[in-house]
């Protein structure tokens, strides 16, 4: 009998060990793209991982999928992810179908405070409905659509003295769209080492997000509107307004007359291939792979420099980057919520930004050595003066898909007008906003 | 009684059980044996159809599940079929279908036919030519994709050896008269052989007899080729048709890699269509409708098809 009660104790304590370690170290998973900052944030994780005692497991998907996968992982009440790194657009979805967790009673009990985190980034990441005290993000990964050039060919005197003649310019970092619309058809098939070298790279991808995250980069220095009246949902006049309708008609100029051949369905990874191997002289993408770049032993360093989107009207750039969430569906929340206050706490933000992720936080970005931390950092801080980001309803995909076809049908395809394009993107809009009951 | 295997397993059935048998009448015996069945194919096929078609009559999206389901009648119909875009794709869908079953057919029974013929290295050729079929249409796309690159690509290299163009000169998938057609070579490509196995599956059930006769009859070759093999081949061929336009007709896989519908949506057929309906806008309703529509279309086509296939073999 007493080995009995001495077995049951025995068993009873290992039990009651085993209950209190799993309440206080749990299993994480942290869902996000599969690109460079990702990387380096598994690296921070890791510290978190040492004070906690939590183990930090990752899922990323390469970006063509994620949209795809993740919301369909939210819109089954998946318990894949107890923490998301979603992107912007979906914040508006994220909150109304109850997908993620808000967050103002946690912040508040956590003394996390939005005024520490850049505006812009609030407003667009963390904030629905738009702009109000409502959070269902901390701002994770600031970002922002940008330029890079090959540095050593423009300081090329031989190709300074082509483009002179030219042009009757100075080769330069443009300042507006049409200055790089120029430089990019100076370099369109011009041998370079012995080598056919073209333009620019830019984004023409028709499955997911591709070309409306490009053309967007050149509506919005027209001074693109979503809306006459925000809020209001009403387009006409604003959507196919004359300088929306002139920016279209540019981009399809830059994709006709100054890209590589081929570039017909080209995102961020084909963007990066291209400059990577030498066949473009410009490139578009996010600032998020900026780091990458610039230390690729090719093509990095001395070789390549950045600069925001040009403005054209006004200054304007299309905004990427993600706030990071609770999901509601996890049943580790908070042990999530406490990733949430480790990540927001001011030295992990400095930490963040020095392994490759673009923090959002004031103590980061106020820094009087931030703008030259880095070749790319002063024009992060410029960019992110000027975003804009596409719409953030609930039906989000709905309306990137519309836009998706009707600038690719346009742009790529060369079917019917600008203007055309953007009637017909304004009556798919309508039919989506009459079927959320917004008009 | 005769030592056959039902004989056996008679024997083998435990008395008491036999006895339950027994006071089933063969109408009960034969639905125990087949409920399984029905109750499968009602669960996994009717239900998801009669479920889908109530559907699409509602402005259902499954990705807001609090959101009020609203009757709207025959409006999801009347949308799609007055959407010229739809038209559009549906028009690229029988381009696709059409040629890659002609090219299929023309090209897969020519190969049957030599094949047919007895030479050394036969099996070795029949088996280099079946190759494509056993790839992964993800693979395929994945390949053709680099092939068709207009600066390193083989297949421009090819065409520029033989018409002199530039390489870089024309493209491929990003051309809108050139990408419908692009997609019609990969899967010509990738499915001719599963055509020309049909082929060869008929050709050799025809016995020679009939050509001996034939030529005690003094028929020519042409004579016994179009009054011998190709009316004996037909049923085949028309089999080899119906398999391949069924997969055709929801074609996915292989177009989303090699075009992503583009450029623009010269290349989206209904069923890439569909799913971005169904699950990236997520309008289930409008999807389901747009489905039903699609069920309709092509389960009246092979029916009709079937009915023909029925009376050639009857012949």
């Amino acid at each position: 009998m007493k080995r009995f009660n001495l077995a049951t104790a025995s068993a009873l304590s290992i039990a009651a060990a085993s209950v209190a370690s799993t309440a206080s170290a749990d299993d994480l998973t942290l869902c996000w793209a599969a690109w460079d900052p990702a990387n380096a944030l598994v690296e921070l994780s890791k510290e978190f991982e040492a004070e906690s005692g939590h183990n930090m497991n990752f899922e990323f998907i390469p970006w063509p999928n994620f949209a795809d996968r993740m919301l369909n992982e939210l819109n089954s009440g998946g318990k894949l992810c107890d923490l998301l790194i979603g992107d912007s657009q979906w914040i508006g979805g994220g909150a109304e179908n109850g997908h993620y967790v808000k967050l103002n009673d946690f912040f508040d009990s956590a003394g996390i405070s939005m005024d520490d985190f850049a505006p812009a980034t609030v407003y667009a990441y963390s904030t629905w409905p738009k702009g109000s005290p409502n959070y269902y993000a901390l701002p994770a990964m600031g970002d922002a659509n940008g330029w890079f050039y090959r540095k050593d060919w423009f300081e090329r005197e031989d190709i300074q003295a082509a483009y002179k003649e030219a042009t009757g310019e100075d080769l330069r970092e443009p300042e507006s769209q049409k200055e790089m619309l120029q430089i990019a058809q100076f370099f369109q098939g011009r041998e370079i080492d012995g080598k056919t070298v073209y333009g620019a790279s830019i984004f023409t991808e028709r499955g997911s997000e591709g070309i409306t995250m490009g053309v967007t980069s050149a509506l919005y220095p027209w001074g693109f509107k979503y809306e006459n009246t925000p809020g209001s949902y009403d387009m006409e006049g604003a959507v196919n307004s004359p300088e929306a309708v002139e920016a279209l008609e540019f981009y399809k100029e830059f994709y006709q007359t100054a890209t590589p051949p081929g570039y017909t369905n080209s995102y961020m990874g084909e963007s990066l291939d291209a400059f990577k191997s030498g066949q473009v002289a410009m490139a578009m993408n996010w600032f998020a792979f900026f780091p990458g770049l610039y230390a690729d032993p090719n093509t990095g360093g001395d070789k390549i420099d950045f600069f925001v989107n040009p403005p054209q009207n006004q200054a304007g750039s299309t905004l990427g980057g993600q706030g990071i969430s609770v999901v509601s569906y996890s049943d580790k929340q908070d042990a999530a919520l406490e990733y949430i206050k480790w990540f927001a706490q001011p030295e992990v933000q400095a930490k963040w930004w020095s392994v490759g992720g673009y923090s959002a936080h004031n103590s980061v970005l106020n820094d009087p050595g931030f703008a030259d931390s880095a070749p790319f950092a002063g024009d992060f801080l410029v960019a992110m003066e000027a975003v804009q980001d596409f719409w953030q309803e609930p039906a989000y995909a709905e309306l990137l898909l519309a836009m998706q076809k009707r600038v690719h049908d346009y742009v790529v395809a060369d079917q019917g007008t600008a203007k055309e394009a953007l009637d017909l993107l304004i009556e798919d809009w309508t039919e989506v906003f009459e079927d959320e009951g917004k008009l | 009684m005769a030592d056959t295997p039902i004989a056996h397993a008679a024997k083998a059935t435990p008395p008491g059980m036999a006895r339950k048998i027994r006071g089933l009448s063969d109408r009960a015996i034969a639905w125990i044996f087949v409920a399984p069945t029905i109750f499968l194919l009602l669960a996994i096929n009717i239900f998801p159809l009669i479920w889908t078609i109530q559907l699409s009559f509602t402005n259902y999206k499954a990705n807001r599940i609090g959101r009020e389901i609203k009757n709207v009648g025959f409006r999801n119909y009347e949308r799609i079929l007055t959407d010229s875009d739809i038209w559009l794709n549906m028009q690229a869908t029988a381009h696709f279908l059409f040629w890659t079953i002609f090219f299929q057919v023309l090209i897969g029974f020519t190969l049957a036919w030599l094949i047919n013929k007895k030479f050394k290295g036969n099996d070795l050729w029949t088996t280099i030519i079946v190759l494509p079929m056993m790839l992964s249409p993800a693979v395929v796309g994945n390949f053709w994709k680099f092939l068709y690159q207009p600066q390193i690509g083989l297949f421009n290299y090819i065409i520029t050896w033989f018409t002199g163009a530039e390489p870089s000169s024309f493209e491929m998938l990003g051309s809108v008269d050139l990408a419908p057609w692009s997609i019609v070579i990969v899967d010509t490509w990738m499915w001719t052989p599963f055509v020309m196995l049909i082929c060869l599956a008929g050709l050799r059930s025809i016995p020679d007899y009939i050509y001996e006769a034939a030529e005690i009859d003094r028929a020519s070759k042409l004579r016994q080729f179009f009054t011998i093999t190709i009316p004996m081949v037909l049923p085949f061929l028309m089999l080899a048709v119906l398999f391949r336009g069924i997969e055709n007709f929801k074609m996915f896989d292989l177009v989303v890699q090699l075009t992503g519908g583009g450029p623009g949506s010269t290349t989206e057929l209904t069923s890439i269509n569909l799913k971005r309906e169904a699950f990236e806008k997520w309008r289930t309703g409008y999807a389901s409708a747009y489905a039903i529509i699609l069920f309709v279309t092509v389960f009246g086509l092979a029916s009709i098809y079937v009915k023909a296939l029925n009376k050639v073999k009857e012949r």
